[in-house]
């Protein structure tokens, strides 16, 4: 039963990470129909950048104290990834808009091994170790499940996250905009929205979130390296479709069921499988999720967007 | 061969049956010229036979029929290890390799028809992403499959492949013809996997100009349409589907055979991604384009070597970029560039079913 | 054939320079020399390159003639099909020997070219069995195997460490391989294997196994990988409040390992490697200092290996009395001589005899040697 107990927990805390990147993958998708290949990439750039402020916060300005540290690089990972998730809408994205659909796909891998390239070359190609500025030691076990103040930090950051991000969809002028151009482009510009300002804003609100997410990540597991978007990425792409792709509260859900199929998966499939199987086949389980869903029910467990949307 | 022709500068338009036999002389003298430049230049360029067999595997997919497979390294993973598991002392049998190679190309089909049948009713970029999915599921099954029963033998891989032995020559001796003139079994692959990638060419092109290759390009375009004008979308789907699987599948074979080592480790996403940007880069549904990009790319990280480090060692005295990293950058690029400002590749497709017949008209005129 | 001829020419030419009673030979190395190994195959490259300088100071005649050594280093950037043909280009240029490779996945494809071309091949580094259990006639290595190394491993932590062993690894070749050594001899020495778990390569998160194992109650987890997964695995040990005693191979066997840990690691953390440490080999001090000298850098770990290697090749043709692979081939299984790792000699399938390996633990901020 602690067992048990435990490996929920683990599930929860890696699901939120899941799910703070699914709000990306679903945003855009939502209102393009791209499969931002890039995002788990954005991920690893925010984390990378949050590590080098930190080194040079904790050399020029030892007496910030941790969670002003934290905050600081926080901040500045966001405001790169902003602009990055910005730039490559720009660049890379924009031109393809109405291009045959493979062409924004495939752009879209070349970008996500462009900025792994490019971080290799920035950061190389070794693990770093992640400074530890919020405590990965045990708390005292309740019921005998051991949890970190950096994982309860992760589960109340992305639970505010999420909340915020609904706030935004749903009660702001901006989110009306956003939700009109996901319905139809040509009609929100046709009624005054700026549909480029809008989808831009996407990418940036995305990239931000992806920023956020890469430094709770290697908060959490105190590393960062040039490859480490890409799993995590692809994860979360697979909440968001189990979620109902489109869905911002799909996505949530969708991580938060990924992540504790993961751990009670790898926890139990050798039992479960007489044997036969066992935690070797961990990675496997997002991957054939993602296919049962798709064929199945392409619509996710919440639905709403119809997956042949033109 | 028409189209490789063609895209010959100056000469393919002014004389397209000369550009043939250039092309014809070029392919049969490669090796040669090659081994001036060291034996290696010649397993490169078996490699790159291999990486253009694969390559025209997968045009044949996304090329022609419009479908984004980023899985497709599964099926050379199945055809490379079908061939291992009967050609092996791994389950100690030992069948010949015209069994095997027919057996490893039937293995990848199944699993391309397996696959296809239910997902090919997927969107594109959907179906992009579980074919990925699929290719990672293929690998860590290959690479877990040693236990409870060692049917792949785990990360180990298999080693100790039978080279290919065509009655009863083997094609990885050498051939002593005098004394000092041996001929290399560098050679004889090279020519077998010439005879294969020949084979194919052909083959693609006749079905490019069939009934089938227009339905496949009628489907890339439109699907709806395609299906209102009664073409079985889905099966026409599935044939190229398990079509290029197959071809998947004999590159791989030929790849056991000719490394003698299979390993979970040469199946990975990237080796996907790596054919992919080559047609990409060649031009997507054009055969010429393919190849080319093939050959260019798998000679790529080569050049790198011999180009990149000297360069860089002469400027600043130190190797800063090292040609690996280059040849991610490179190819990163290349996808990114190649969609946005050449979307129809290197070598684009001359016209819209590139129907060699009409070619050859435009070219008179 | 064009090749034939420059051959032709080349041994003309050779005829007139022989009369000068000095013989080329040419030393292949190979290993990665680019990448995030770089480090490691220039310590085997240099390795050579001091047993190279040392022999030449002194003089190495055989068959009556002066021999002068020349080196070839080619970059194999840990990659297994780089490393066929970085093999054939060194069989090409017609090398007499090769030291290498560094990785046990490079190693093997290219063994295979090796021993077409009738080279012999030392690798200084690669530790995978399969390597010498090719039946291939000139491939031997200078370092003690996974075999060893494994059984070194199981041997230590069930009946040092405590009863119950707990075995995690990363499915790649090298871990796996480890991994199926050590289970048999934590079997063999009465220890009880509390469970086998399994990760990837490329994983961060362990919690899942981790709890799993911890429901299982081990004394000792034992992994079998790379430092990368065994940094971040130990501080989610801790984070779940399991108290074990913990012991990787050569793998987490590094620096970067205890940088990677922060302050998970304790006197509880154990690694091995194969040899003795440097300070304890035979030759090892004066190498070291000498080594330092020429090169400017620390020896990483596989120099000395290399740099018996070499000699090992050295006396092979000196006891043939031909620089000729197939003259001198033989006799490398034959050889027998102090050198700096220890006395150099192979068994019958071209593994080193006597193939240390050192348990290592962590104390004062870095790996101490014991026993």
């Amino acid at each position: 039963m602690e067992t048990l107990l435990q490996q929920t927990v683990n599930g929860l805390v890696v699901g939120s990470v899941y799910a703070l990147i699914a709000l990306g993958y679903t945003m855009v998708y939502g209102i393009l129909g791209l499969i931002n290949f890039a995002h788990g990439d954005v991920l690893m750039v925010g984390a990378l950048v949050a590590l080098t402020v930190v080194q040079l916060l904790q050399t020029h300005a030892p007496d910030l104290g941790p969670v002003l540290t934290l905050l600081v690089s926080l901040g500045v990972s966001m405001l790169v990834c902003m602009i990055m998730g910005y730039t490559i809408e720009r660049l890379a994205y924009r031109r393809l808009r109405n291009a045959p659909r493979l062409a924004p796909l495939i752009t879209a891998i070349g970008v996500s091994f462009l900025l792994q390239t490019l971080a290799m070359i920035i950061w190389g190609r070794n693990y770093h170790t992640f400074p530890q500025l919020v405590s990965t030691m045990p708390l005292q076990p309740v019921a005998g499940v051991f949890i970190t103040p950096v994982q309860i930090t992760i589960l109340v950051v992305s639970a505010l996250l999420m909340v915020g991000l609904v706030l935004l969809v749903n009660k702001t002028r901006l989110g009306r905009a956003m939700r009109a151009t996901a319905e139809n482009h040509k009609v929100a510009s046709l009624m005054g929205v700026d549909t480029n300002k809008i989808i831009a804003s996407t990418f940036i609100i995305g990239s931000a979130l992806a920023a956020v997410a890469g430094v709770m990540f290697s908060s959490n597991y105190g590393i960062a390296h040039y490859a480490m978007g890409f799993m995590p990425g692809l994860k979360a792409f697979t909440a968001a479709v189990l979620g109902g792709i489109g869905n911002l509260a799909g996505a949530m859900l969708g991580g938060l069921v990924l992540g504790l199929v993961e751990s009670i998966g790898a926890g139990y499939i050798e039992d479960m499988s007489f044997g036969f199987l066992n935690s070797s086949y961990q990675d496997i389980f997002a991957f054939i999720i993602l296919g049962v869903v798709l064929i199945f029910r392409p619509t996710g467990l919440l639905g709403e967007r119809v997956s042949d949307r033109a | 061969m028409n189209e490789l022709a063609l895209a010959i500068p100056y000469l393919g338009k002014n004389n397209p049956k000369a550009a043939r036999w250039v092309v014809l002389l070029i392919a049969l003298v490669a090796p040669m010229i090659a081994i001036s430049f060291g034996r290696s230049w010649v397993r490169i360029l078996d490699f790159a036979m291999l990486y253009v067999l694969l390559a025209i595997g997968l045009n044949l997919v996304v090329g022609f029929a419009g479908l984004l497979d980023l899985g497709y390294i599964a099926f050379y993973a199945v055809g490379a290890y079908t061939f291992a598991f009967l050609g092996s002392p791994h389950f100690d049998i030992h069948l010949p390799f015209w069994i095997v190679l027919p057996m490893g190309a039937a293995a990848a089909a199944l699993a391309g028809i397996i696959l296809g049948l239910p997902t090919l009713r997927l969107r594109g970029d959907y179906l992009a992403i579980v074919t990925l999915g699929f290719g990672e599921i293929i690998r860590i099954f290959m690479n877990n499959l040693n236990y409870p029963i060692n049917i792949t033998n785990g990360p180990q891989g298999i080693n100790g492949i039978d080279p290919l032995v065509l009655f009863g020559w083997d094609l990885s001796r050498p051939i002593p013809v005098t004394d000092d003139f041996i001929i290399n079994p560098l050679f004889l692959y090279y020519y077998a996997f010439l005879i294969c990638v020949a084979g194919a060419i052909v083959l693609v092109q006749r079905l490019q100009v069939s009934r089938i290759g227009r339905a496949w390009a009628a489907i890339r375009d439109d699907e709806l349409a395609a299906k209102a004008i009664g073409i079985n979308t889905r099966n026409m789907k599935l044939l190229a589907f398990s079509l290029g699987a197959t071809f998947g599948g004999v590159s791989g074979g030929l790849f056991a055979a000719f490394q003698g080592f299979v390993s979970p480790e040469s199946f990975s996403l990237m080796e996907s991604i790596a054919v992919l940007t080559m047609i990409v880069f060649g031009g997507m549904g054009n055969l010429a384009g393919v190849i080319v990009g093939a050959l260019l790319l798998s000679a790529l990280p080569e050049v790198l070597r011999h180009v990149a480090i000297p360069i860089q060692q002469a400027l600043f005295n130190d190797v800063l970029l090292d040609p690996e990293v280059l040849r991610m950058l490179l190819l990163s690029l290349a996808m990114i560039f190649m969609m946005l400002l050449r979307p129809a590749g290197m070598i684009p497709a001359h016209s819209r079913y590139s129907r060699p017949e009409l070619l050859g008209q435009e070219a008179v005129k | 054939m064009k090749p034939t001829l420059i051959a032709l020419a080349v041994l003309a030419f050779g005829a007139s320079a022989a009369q000068a009673q000095e013989v080329v030979v040419k030393i292949g190395v190979a290993a990665p020399l680019t990448g995030t190994q770089a480090h490691l195959g220039k310590d085997i490259e240099n390795g050579v390159r001091l047993a190279v300088e040392d022999a030449q100071a002194k003089g190495v005649v055989v068959a009556g003639k002066k021999v002068k050594f020349e080196i070839q280093a080619e970059d194999d950037q840990a990659d297994p099909r780089t490393a066929t043909t970085v093999a054939q280009r060194l069989a090409d240029s017609n090398a007499k020997g090769v030291i290498g490779h560094l990785n046990s996945g490079a190693s093997i494809p290219a063994s295979r070219i090796y021993n077409e071309a009738g080279i012999p091949q030392i690798s200084p580094a690669s530790t995978n069995p399969k390597l010498t259990q090719q039946n291939f006639k000139a491939t031997f290595r200078t370092i003690a195997n996974d075999v060893q190394q494994g059984t070194a491993i199981g041997k230590y932590a069930s009946t040092k460490l405590g009863k119950r062993v707990a075995i995690v690894d990363d499915r790649t070749a090298y871990g796996q391989g480890l991994a199926d050594e050590v289970e048999k001899a934590v079997k063999a020495n009465g220890g009880q294997l509390s469970g086998r778990e399994f990760t990837s390569d490329k994983a961060t998160d362990f919690l899942a196994i981790l709890t799993r194992i911890k429901a299982q109650k081990p004394d000792v987890i034992v992994f079998s990988g790379m430092d990368t997964q065994a940094g971040p695995m130990l501080k989610q040990i801790k984070q779940l409040g399991l108290d074990v005693k913990f012991i990787t191979g050569d793998g987490g066997c590094t620096g970067e390992m205890i940088k990677l840990a922060g302050d998970a690691i304790s006197a509880n953390a154990y690694c091995t490697q194969p040899g003795l440490p440097l300070d304890k080999m035979p030759g090892g001090k004066t190498f070291n200092e000498r080594f330092k000298k020429r090169f400017n850098a620390d020896v990483q770990v596989y120099a000395p290996y290399a740099y018996d290697a070499t000699f090992a090749l050295l006396e092979a043709m000196k006891a043939a009395g031909s620089v000729e692979p197939a003259k001198y081939a033989p006799f490398i299984g034959k050889v027998n001589f102090p050198g700096v790792i220890g006395n150099v000699s192979f068994d019958a399938k071209g593994d080193i005899k006597e193939g240390a390996v050192s348990v290592y633990q962590f104390k004062g901020g870095k790996w101490d040697a014991i026993n």
